[in-house]
């Protein structure tokens, strides 16, 4: 079955670890020379990553580009990669987010004057290092198709996400230096403790998955599509309460991931404290995996206490929707709204695939990777906002549009992506969730729909405070505009969010089949229409 | 004669080491006292060897005594050095070592 | 001729994407490409109306299938135009009064540094609002109902610098929202009922779908809730007031002629499914009714010229959105006066815009005062649009309100007789406030103040790129609604998609037409009563409790920022609270705990050799016990 030619998937991996440890490579002085090969690096991930995405032919089998190798032969543990539509579309997401925040943080780690740096203390080289290491661990967890490889690569992308936000922090503190490292260190640990807890009881539900394996079919395992045939054929039955108790192991460290309400504390911190392309990397990259995981593995193993917890999880999604929205709105500081509103979209996302509809599911694979785009553009261009003028907070700015025009309208762009405006890419995937979920929960539906009221407050509030009036400050009548660099960095962005506005069916295209897998996953299908139900009648 | 005699005597030379431990400050008396310890579990060994009439446990008890050596130098060094730096050789002075 | 469609969008979206992207240099030349462009828009729309009149009655409707959009196993939706009559109709307008507007904005906006940007905002407005009568499914006219509602929102709040702009605008945006959501619940409930929302295999069959009343009663209310929203109807009416802080161009283009009408264009596309849902068009009446009192009320008692227009657009839309209540009796009239009301009212706001131009950007009324000697074109095109407005016999307002008038009558027992009173009531109001606007602005003693700067105002007449629109708009408000009306034009042309029953009113016509110019005298002579004939103090009076109450917009602002706005405020507050203290509260406090028991636990740690050894002696012996005692037992 595994396919024996050239191990695309791997090579998508191991190309920007082997980056990583080349930029680390790269002498002090020669900072310059470890971007542009951080910056190379993550392009050439990208061509692979579209070579993969080429391969790939949506009417294939579910798994496709498989590899499989031996790692842990005493217990069952094996190196299997495999990517399914939605697979693909998660590593493109990453591969395309990645040189954009490379180019975004281009001079962010740079050794504050004054600083030492030397031959072991090299934070700009440490830095790409690190994004690329990341981007390393993110593919393989997305091409995983082992539990237990899945667990590994979801725990130890904590290692170089901690450094991320611990030791590359925002500089723009209100309350200075100081207390800016206080704060961020505070948020890099609660970030890894958090983050590790869950993990920690995924890693007791992956022991006993195997235990469960090992009992009813001889020899334990953790390949997915192994424990999807022995279902499949009735071999393996997992009893109620196991099942279930399975499915909460992996489900919390996923909703932690998410992060679903009210599990959500460490992300505002996180994204607040670190500079604004790591805070990307955390909410467009790294939390996907978490609800990417939870449409594979929580859907795919245990498709019965998944129908189980489905109430309870649209519950919790729709709190988050509504109540991330509002926090949001009551936010003094750019980005940890920007971090609310993507609880707030998690919600969506969450909802989107708990609502076990092929609309719901494909939107919100969809709003995975548009979300992704969007809050990128969004953040990238509050990061240079703030950098501009030192602070986070939204009463420090106002009239920055009459001085900085580009910048505005590129921070309106990337806000009414994030309110979903119609014409943008965001816009279908909402859509979609809300009508998978309306076309099972109605309720759900009408309530999350209140969502995108809210989304137009925190969104519009946050552009009027910041971008509209007159400019009474000194710092914003000399705030220079978008450089060169940065319009490169927002441009293509931009354009995205307007082509898949437009034209997603290269993306549909891919999603919809394996959606349909994960529906005959859970064995459900769509509602009927009361039409379809009259023409039955005739 | 009997050999759970033996046992005995290991037992009462083993909580007089004990005692001394918890007891003495010297750390040269202790030294001596988890020596006398030791050798109980020594005595333990051979006894339970005769008993059971198979040669594991005398075997044991010469490792036991070769790494009893070994800790003696290594011990002994460590007493010397501490004397050395405070003039003392209580134990209880040594007290750097916690949270 | 199908392939012309795309074209109509294309041409007003290039611009948009051109001016606002090009920067710097287009500065000089940018209003010129937009009008241009607009001017592409009206001319491709009148070579597709000529070749559409060409053709049959039933074959008139073309269709333009450019690509699949969203395809999701049922859910299919697709990027496609559908020119019907209705659509025409409205293209026909938007391009027309656009292309109008755009070349007034040329003189208006002369000597604003962002001129270029305004008319990206304005053309991606004209793109926006003809995505919204083309699309040929619910789901691309939602993307051109949030589309208009963004330009809205731009334009509103284009002169960013003012405070009050950029709040009208985020006011607009977000009241526009709520009509959204309804239109999106709308759009889920077409979708689980009927398997798809486009507008074909929607409305062409509605009886036969199978579809409970209760369900198409909920698609109305949802869709009437959007048109709502869009249109300015209680009780989202709120930011139409606000929102004529935007050039003053862009209430005449958007917040008159074409974008507040969309609701009403909602409402007789979705006319198959009101039909059948008999509750649901009961509400829309009564919306309307409200409505067109409501603006009526507030437009009396407005000093600010354009929110007294704007309080008219308000009431005016209500006639039409009552008038699509009445259903097939009702449709046709209410887009006929939805088509004079845009020439009228978008003359109104344009004279009204050239007025403030000639004073110093004043727009308190009673600041203005004989200034028909200084701008007679001004006065002479306003004129006629308020003589149109009122319903002046012979004027096009005259034709499409009386046939509301008829047809509310006409929907028979109590309900009609309620509606025609409404509907009269209504004629006389609006002919007392617009009695009050000519007469405060053009007639009287001058009662001119120095601006800010101290400059007194000299009046002028505008430039001749503003002047033309207003002229071509004056004639359009004299013969629309007489061209309408020959031989039943309007109605015919629209019958196709809209279909039409005539109506039966219990009075006959020219009793009701009576009735309707004596209303209009009643209100034209109450506003001479009171405004005509004594001079009028610049410093308003205190006035009656209504008329301070409809100052304040009947006090529905008010509500708003109490119940909302506070309520709003403090909730999230109380929420951030919570977020942090009890939320976070938690998982700060499992930290504590371990830290505090950690804290505890390393005090056993002290540094004694001889207490470690105690502890070990005592685990041992511990352990020896229990092992002991697991064998007794």
């Amino acid at each position: 079955m595994a396919d024996m030619s050239f191990p695309l998937l791997t090579a998508t991996a191991v190309l920007p670890a082997l980056g990583a440890v080349a930029t680390a490579a790269v002498p002090a002085a020669r900072r310059t020379v470890a971007k542009w090969l951080a910056f190379a690096v993550s392009l050439g991930t990208l061509a692979l990553a579209l070579v993969v995405a080429m391969r790939f032919d949506p009417g294939g089998d579910r798994y496709q580009l498989t590899e499989s190798r031996s790692w842990i032969a005493d217990f069952g543990v094996r190196y299997e990669l495999g990517v399914d539509g939605i697979g693909v579309a998660m590593i493109a997401l990453t591969a395309v987010l990645i040189p954009f925040v490379i180019a975004a943080g281009w001079n962010d780690a740079d050794p504050v004057e004054g600083e030492k740096t030397g031959r072991s203390w090299r934070p700009t080289q440490g830095f790409f290092a690190l994004i690329l290491m990341v981007e390393a661990m993110v593919i393989i967890s997305f091409a995983a198709t082992d539990v237990f490889l899945f667990y590994v690569f979801f725990e130890a992308m904590l290692i170089p996400m901690y450094f991320l936000i611990g030791g590359f922090g925002d500089r723009a503190h209100s309350r200075g230096e100081e207390e800016g490292a206080k704060q961020r260190s505070y948020a890099a640990v609660k970030f890894l403790l958090y983050n590790l807890a869950g993990g920690l009881v995924m890693l007791a539900a992956v022991v006993g998955l195997y235990v469960v394996t090992a009992d009813q079919l001889g020899e334990g395992t953790f390949s997915l599509q192994q424990i999807a045939e022995a279902r499949a054929s009735g071999e393996l039955t997992m009893g109620t309460n196991a099942e279930r108790m399975l499915f909460l192991g992996f489900f919390i460290a996923f909703a932690i991931k998410a992060p679903l309400w009210p599990l959500h504390t460490w992300l505002p911190n996180a994204m607040g404290e670190s500079t604004s392309p790591v805070a990307v990397l955390i909410t467009a990259v790294v939390d996907k995996v978490g609800t990417f995981a939870m449409l594979r593995f929580c859907l795919g193993l245990f498709p019965e206490a998944s129908a189980w917890a489905t109430p309870a999880v649209i519950a919790l999604a729709l709190i988050s929707i509504i109540y991330g929205a509002l926090l949001a709105i009551g936010q003094r500081d750019i980005k940890r709204l920007v971090a609310y509103a993507s609880i707030s979209h998690f919600g969506f996302i969450v909802l989107g695939i708990f609502a076990m509809t092929s609309q719901g599911q494909g939107g919100a694979t969809l709003y995975m990777v548009f979300h992704g785009i969007s809050t990128a553009a969004l953040m990238l261009v509050a990061g240079f906002l703030i950098s501009r003028r030192g602070s986070r907070l939204i009463a420090d700015y106002g009239g920055v549009q009459k001085t900085a025009p580009v910048l505005a309208g590129t921070f309106l762009v990337g806000g009414l992506a994030t309110l979903s405006l119609p014409g943008l890419a965001p816009f279908i995937s909402e859509f979609l969730v809300l009508v998978g979920t309306f076309s099972r929960y109605p309720v759900a539906g009408i309530v999350a729909t209140a969502g995108i009221v809210l989304a137009a407050v925190y969104v519009l509030l946050l552009y009027q405070r910041t971008m509209t009036g007159p400019v009474e400050k000194p710092e914003i009548a000399k705030m220079p505009d978008l450089r060169p660099r940065e319009i490169a960095v927002v441009a293509p962005l931009i354009a995205m969010l307007i082509f898949f506005g437009l034209f997603p069916k290269p993306l549909t295209e891919i999603v919809n089949p394996a959606v349909e897998h994960t529906m005959s996953d859970v064995r459900k299908t769509d509602p009927e229409t009361a039409q379809s139900d009259a023409e039955a009648a005739k | 004669m009997d050999p759970v005699n033996y046992l005995y005597l290991a037992a009462l030379l083993f909580t007089i080491g004990a005692f001394g431990v918890l007891i003495r400050r010297n750390a040269i008396v202790v030294f001596m006292c988890i020596e006398l310890m030791l050798n109980a579990a020594n005595l333990t060994l051979v006894a339970f060897s005769r008993m059971h009439g198979n040669l594991d446990g005398q075997i044991m008890a010469f490792f036991v005594m070769v790494v009893a050596a070994a800790e003696v130098v290594v011990g002994l060094a460590i007493i010397v050095m501490l004397y050395r730096s405070r003039h003392s050789a209580s134990v209880d002075d040594a007290s750097l070592m916690k949270l | 001729m199908e392939s012309l469609i795309g074209l109509l969008v294309a041409a007003p979206l290039l611009g948009a994407a051109v001016l606002l992207c090009g920067g710097q240099r287009l500065n000089r030349t940018g209003h010129l490409l937009g009008t241009a462009l607009a001017a592409v828009s009206f001319v491709v729309a009148a070579v597709l109306f000529f070749d559409m009149v060409g053709r049959d009655t039933d074959d008139r409707a073309l269709h333009q299938h450019l690509w699949s959009w969203v395809p999701v196993n049922e859910f299919q939706a697709d990027i496609a135009f559908q020119l019907d009559q209705l659509s025409m109709t409205f293209v026909l307008l938007i391009t027309g009064v656009g292309t109008l507007i755009h070349l007034y904005s040329i003189g208006y906006m002369e000597h604003d540094e962002r001129r270029r940007r305004f008319f990206g905002y304005l053309n991606l407005f004209l793109a926006s609002m003809l995505v919204l009568v083309l699309a040929d499914n619910f789901l691309l006219l939602y993307v051109g109902w949030e589309g208009v509602g963004l330009a809205s929102y731009l334009l509103i709040g284009f002169w960013q610098h003012k405070k009050s702009a950029a709040t009208a605008a985020k006011k607009a945006f977000v009241v526009n929202r709520v009509g959204d959501a309804g239109l999106a619940i709308a759009i889920f409930l077409m979708f689980t009922t009927f398997g798809t929302f486009a507008f074909g295999p929607v409305l062409d069959d509605v009886e036969a779908s199978g579809a409970s009343q209760a369900t198409l009663t909920g698609i109305g209310l949802m869709l009437l809730l959007a048109a709502c929203g869009k249109s300015a109807q209680v009780p989202l009416q709120s930011w139409l007031g606000d929102a004529m802080e935007g050039p003053t161009p862009v209430s005449a283009l958007i917040h008159a002629a074409t974008m507040v009408t969309a609701g009403v264009y909602l409402i007789t596309r979705s006319g198959a499914i009101f039909n059948a849902a008999p509750d649901a068009q009961t509400v829309v009446v009564v919306v309307g009714a409200v409505t067109l009192l409501f603006g009526a009320i507030v437009g009396c008692a407005k000093d600010d010229i354009k929110k007294a227009l704007a309080g008219s657009t308000m009431s005016q839309i209500g006639y039409m959105i009552l008038a699509a209540g009445l259903g097939p009796i009702g449709y046709a009239f209410a887009i006929m006066h939805l088509v004079t009301h845009g020439f009228f009212k978008a003359g109104l706001f344009l004279g009204a815009g050239s007025v403030m131009h000639g004073m110093n950007e004043e727009v308190d009324m009673r600041k203005y005062g004989g200034l028909r000697k200084y701008m007679p074109v001004t006065f002479i095109t306003f004129g006629l649009g308020y003589l149109a407005i009122i319903g002046f016999p012979g004027l096009s307002g005259f034709f499409s309100k009386d046939a509301i008038i008829e047809a509310a009558f006409a929907k028979g027992g109590t309900q009609g007789w309620i509606l025609g009173v409404v509907t009269l009531l209504g004629a006389a109001i609006t002919a007392y406030y617009m009695t009050r606007v000519m007469l405060l602005t053009f007639f009287g003693e001058k009662r001119w103040q120095p601006d800010a700067e101290g400059n007194m105002p000299h009046p002028h007449e505008s430039p001749k790129t503003m002047v033309i629109p207003m002229v071509v708009l004056a004639f359009g408000s004299v013969f629309a609604g007489g061209l309408f009306k020959w031989g039943d034009a309007f109605v015919n042309w629209l019958e196709p998609v809209t279909q039409f029953e005539h109506g039966h009113p219990p009075l006959s016509v020219p009793v009701i037409t009576g009735l309707t110019v004596v209303v209009l005298l009643i209100g034209v002579g109450a506003a001479w009563f009171q405004y005509g004939r004594a001079a009028i103090p610049v410093v308003a009076p205190r006035g009656s409790l209504l008329t301070r109450a409809a100052r304040r917009d009947l006090l529905q602002d008010d509500f708003n920022h109490v119940v909302l706005v506070r309520g709003g405020e403090h909730l999230t507050r109380s929420l951030v609270y919570v977020d942090n203290k009890i939320v976070d509260g938690a998982v700060n406090g499992t930290a504590a705990f371990y830290g505090g028991l950690s804290g505890r636990l390393r005090r056993a740690q002290n540094g004694f050799a001889r207490s470690y050894a105690v502890s070990m002696f005592g685990g041992a012996a511990l352990l020896v016990a229990a092992t002991l005692l697991m064998r007794a037992v």
